[in-house]
């Protein structure tokens, strides 16, 4: 009984959401008889929700900092059209609009970041001012029409890692890949031991590292099989390397460097933060500007993939991206949050949506579901917050985590009750 | 309430053997009050003493049930299980933080929660007409439907009393009432309170200042460390400010202190003229020209009474955290800084160490070593990296050092004791390796034993010719920690002593006056 409380027993909403996830996908390709874990279905799931996922990216940053975005959708779009037209009215290179969106989507984050942090307006009335403001810039300079991309540029959306090497039957740069994940995961775990065990920190049992170790390998490696044996001309899809990059990029900047500590920081208390000399405006202008320029991409991975602009780009995006950050484990409050659960969490809503599509549930119906999940996986992570025990997938969590937080920090108790706990140690 | 008889004195509240536990703590040990019909009544004592634990007590704030003792009210005993309650039966308390809405009018303050209504429907008619009688009463010449944010805390104070009036009040409790205001406003509240008294009103008064109360009591309960010392009738003791706060600070002091011998160097650290204005109102200064300095190796003790101003200056100097800067220079090892933000003076080699240690100090959200190195990251990152390594060693390191009691540097902050907490805190600010350090209550909250640990602590930064600064609201930890004790009254210095010439009275005299200025 006690060890299967300590297997299953979760404590945060980010493990409680693999275990959602791998039972969701479990779960629909059973009732789907086989259609969801294809490699045509997987593909395909990837391609139509990269640019959810590199939103939810951006906006768990922004969430994690006290803060919320309502406009990408509206950001997305109008770098979308403002790319379409430059590259057709005024034929630039493909590459040359990437850049040109990029920092169209800067300017737009500095727009906002000025307002959010330097005059001090709440994001959320400066981000649905945006959403209105952006959504009109799509729509006028557009002049609601729908504007194709030529096919260089579609690559960006819709593009497959082409096949090179010795003919195997597999697509070799998608197995390079998976290997290349494979190896990545298995010596980051390793050498995170080492370093913990040279320091004298508490390290989890070995049974439960080499656990963790082979489901995560299975599941790399099985994905890698699916994404390599698709139908000839497919394999591992260009937004899916996008995305990848992104996470491996964010992941790292938001847990190891100085500026994603900074995050943390003002999004827990901005005040002690302040008070440690962290420069809180520069850190919400930052996000804020960060967050458009992810908005900026997603919208030009969407026009790749829709081979064209419209006025109607990206309408509800904010929404799906906040989502995916709430279910992945955020707080409301700011200071939590990670990458690696946003994107856990984005990718319970795709499964959800792909699912109960090829099973023929009709959008209504799928609307409701939805709407249920995000709340029982918030209340979830409420009711778990007074627990406080920590489980086996928990610590097979732990170096997905952000090493400061961890799962499970969020009690507050009151200072009376802890004077007593000091008196009876120290006595 | 007129009809009220008022010469016959009658005990209208006895609160007996009140006995008021939090976990760990004994607020309120057995403490009895006796009040008079139609008198004023002060409760004084220093601050955490327990005088508004007691006067939570009394109003409801903390239900029956929740204390041990009775409080007999009119002869009865009385259970008030909130405020609501209490209110009811005419005690209704004034606290410091005054509960206005400042969007609300005056009117709509004084009716909130207790609108005239006719049929369901508020009836703005008569509440205008009685807040009229009302505003005259407590003579605040003011149109009731003038908004609470335009008018100054003075007037803010008699609408909460006009408030009270509303209620039927018999007793009026007042916290602090004069803490906030200037002293034409404080001298009105004091007539209008002594107006009061002439119609059989009973006022229970707390204030730190000695010279309102020994002008307006009647008789005097002092309260010490949780329980009631004495109850001095004013006029036949002929009680006058010395002996009150004699009767205040007479506690024999223990040797609640780790033995040090200071080794003082040159002054280091100077600031003068420095003068900051409150953040959000014009025209009021928070720090009046100040001047000071610091010694290496010297600790040196702010005494002031709540809100004089001692917070303000600290946080104003530590990059200008706190108000508006107006004027004043800062002069480091004889060169002039300018600290515009927390994290120059950081870089400058200061360190401030917040009152407030939840919501200002900590991310209750981090763990002991994110804390432990979140004022100094540059340290132990390259390239903007952090070495997650160096992090946990340098934590591990300070745990060690100061004994903070966590089972890991992994632990949650949220999780420690407020000793322990303070510990990390201090880990925090001596990795930044200050060359100032400004500790702000720096025992608040803490039990006797890591207090003893933190004075350890602060005399051992000392030593390795570090200026610390101990800002206290506890005279005996400022006079057994401090090479020397500055006193601020109202955002101005008051005074100087050296450790062999203060004493708890000598302080809280400069403390409470401006008039010996030093």
């Amino acid at each position: 009984m006690n060890a299967l409380k300590k297997l299953f027993g979760g404590n945060t909403r980010q493990f409680g959401m693999i275990f959602a996830l791998v039972a969701l996908i479990i779960f629909f390709q059973f009732t789907t008889e086989g259609r969801t874990l294809t490699p045509g279905n997987v593909i395909n799931l990837f391609n139509g929700n990269s640019y959810i996922l590199i939103l939810a990216i951006g906006m768990v940053l922004v969430i994690i900092a006290g803060h919320i975005d309502l406009s990408v959708g509206s950001v997305a779009a109008f770098v979308g059209v403002t790319v379409a037209l430059a590259i057709r009215d005024w034929g630039i290179p493909w590459y040359a609009g990437v850049l040109l969106g990029l920092l169209l989507g800067a300017l737009i984050g500095a727009w906002q970041g000025l307002w959010t942090a330097y005059v001090g307006i709440p994001a959320f009335i400066v981000t649905l001012a945006g959403m209105l403001l952006f959504r009109g810039f799509n729509q006028f300079v557009g002049k609601s029409n729908t504007i194709p991309v030529p096919n260089d540029f579609q690559y960006l959306g819709s593009g497959y890692l082409p096949e090179v090497g010795p003919s195997t039957g597999y697509n070799n740069l998608t197995l390079l890949i998976g290997l290349a994940a494979v190896t990545f995961v298995i010596f980051s775990e390793i050498r995170r031991r080492r370093t913990a065990k040279v320091l004298g920190a508490e390290v989890a049992e070995t049974w439960v590292v080499v656990l963790k170790l082979v489901l995560v390998c299975a599941a790399i490696l099985y994905a890698t099989y699916l994404f390599a044996t698709g139908r000839p001309g497919t394999s591992f899809p260009i937004p899916g390397l996008i995305l990848a990059v992104l996470v491996l990029i964010y992941g790292f900047v938001s847990s190891k460097t100085v500026v994603g500590r900074h995050i943390y920081a003002v999004g827990g208390n901005r005040h002690a933060a302040e008070l440690s000399g962290v420069q809180s405006k520069k850190v919400n202008f930052l996000v804020m500007m960060n967050m458009s320029i992810l908005a900026g991409l997603a919208g030009m991975i969407f026009v790749g993939r829709s081979t064209a602009s419209g006025p109607f780009d990206g309408v509800g995006w904010e929404l799906d991206a906040i989502a995916a950050v709430f279910i992945g484990g955020a707080a409301v409050t700011g200071g939590v949050g990670t990458v690696i659960g946003s994107i856990i969490g984005g990718l319970v809503m795709a499964v959800l949506n792909n699912g109960l599509q090829l099973l023929g549930v009709g959008a209504d119906l799928t609307q409701i579901i939805k709407g249920l999940v995000l709340l029982i996986a918030v209340a979830f992570d409420v009711y778990n917050k007074s627990q406080g025990k920590r489980s086996i997938i928990g610590l097979m969590m732990q170096n997905f985590n952000r090493p400061t937080g961890g799962p499970g920090t969020t009690l507050q108790p009151d200072e009376t009750t802890s004077t007593k706990e000091t008196i009876a140690r120290e006595a | 309430m007129s009809s009220h008889t008022t010469h016959t004195d009658p005990v209208i509240l006895e609160m007996r053997s009140i006995t008021k536990e939090f976990p760990g703590v004994k607020a309120l040990a057995e403490v009895s009050l006796r009040v008079k019909a139609g008198e004023i009544h002060a409760i004084c004592g220093e601050n955490g003493a327990g005088k508004s634990t007691l006067m939570k007590v009394l109003s409801g704030v903390y239900p029956y049930g929740s204390y041990d003792g009775d409080i007999v009210y009119q002869t009865e005993v009385q259970q008030f299980k909130d405020i609501r309650a209490s209110e009811h039966a005419g005690i209704v308390i004034i606290h410091q933080e005054l509960a206005l809405i400042p969007e609300l009018s005056i009117m709509e303050n004084i009716f909130l929660g207790n609108e005239p209504t006719k049929r369901g429907v508020i009836n703005w008619a008569e509440a205008r007409q009685r807040s009229t009688e009302l505003l005259a009463r407590v003579g605040l010449r003011e149109d009731p439907d003038t908004p609470i944010k335009e008018i100054g805390v003075g007037k803010q104070q008699l609408v909460e009393i006009a408030k009270a009036l509303n209620k039927s009040v018999k007793i009026l409790i007042l916290d602090e009432p004069t803490a906030a205001l200037n002293e034409s406003d404080s001298q009105h509240l004091l007539d209008l309170m002594l107006g009061l008294k002439g119609k059989g009103i009973t006022s229970i008064i707390i204030s730190h200042k000695l010279n309102e109360i020994e002008q307006i009591a009647d008789s005097i309960t002092i309260i010490r460390d949780g329980k009631a010392i004495e109850t001095l009738d004013v006029k036949a003791d002929g009680v006058d400010e010395d002996r009150i706060i004699k009767g205040m600070v007479g506690r024999a002091l223990e040797s609640r202190f780790p033995d040090h011998t200071p080794k003082i160097g040159e002054v280091f650290f100077e600031v003068k003229d420095w003068s900051v204005g409150h953040p959000a109102i014009q025209d009021r200064l928070v720090c009046k020209g100040s001047n000071f300095f610091v010694r290496r190796g010297e600790i040196v003790g702010f005494a002031g009474l709540m809100g004089a101003g001692r917070t303000e200056l600290a946080r104003s100097v530590f990059g200008r955290s706190y108000g508006r800067f107006i004027n004043g220079h800062i002069y480091k090892d004889g060169k002039e800084v300018v600290l515009k933000n927390v994290r120059q003076a950081i870089d400058a080699g200061l360190g401030y160490v917040t009152e407030d240690r939840k919501s200002l100090g900590l991310n209750l959200l981090d763990d002991i070593k994110a804390t432990t190195v979140s004022a100094n990251l540059k340290k132990i990152s390259r390239n903007s990296v952090v070495d997650t390594a160096k992090e946990f060693a340098v934590a591990e390191q300070y745990r060690k050092a100061l004994r903070t009691k966590a089972p890991s540097v992994e632990e949650g902050v949220a999780k420690l004791s407020g000793g322990n907490q303070q510990k990390v805190v201090l880990a925090k600010w001596m990795f930044t390796d200050p060359d100032l350090l400004i500790l702000d209550e720096p025992t608040r909250g803490i039990d006797v034993g890591a207090k003893y640990e933190i004075y350890g602590i602060i005399q051992q930064l000392a030593n390795q010719g570090k200026g610390v600064v101990v800002i206290s609201s506890e005279l005996p930890e400022l006079l057994g920690l401090s090479d020397r004790i500055y006193t601020i009254f109202e955002g101005a210095i008051t005074g100087v002593l050296n450790k062999e010439e203060a004493s708890q009275e000598s302080l809280m005299k400069l403390m409470t006056s401006a008039r010996k200025a030093a």
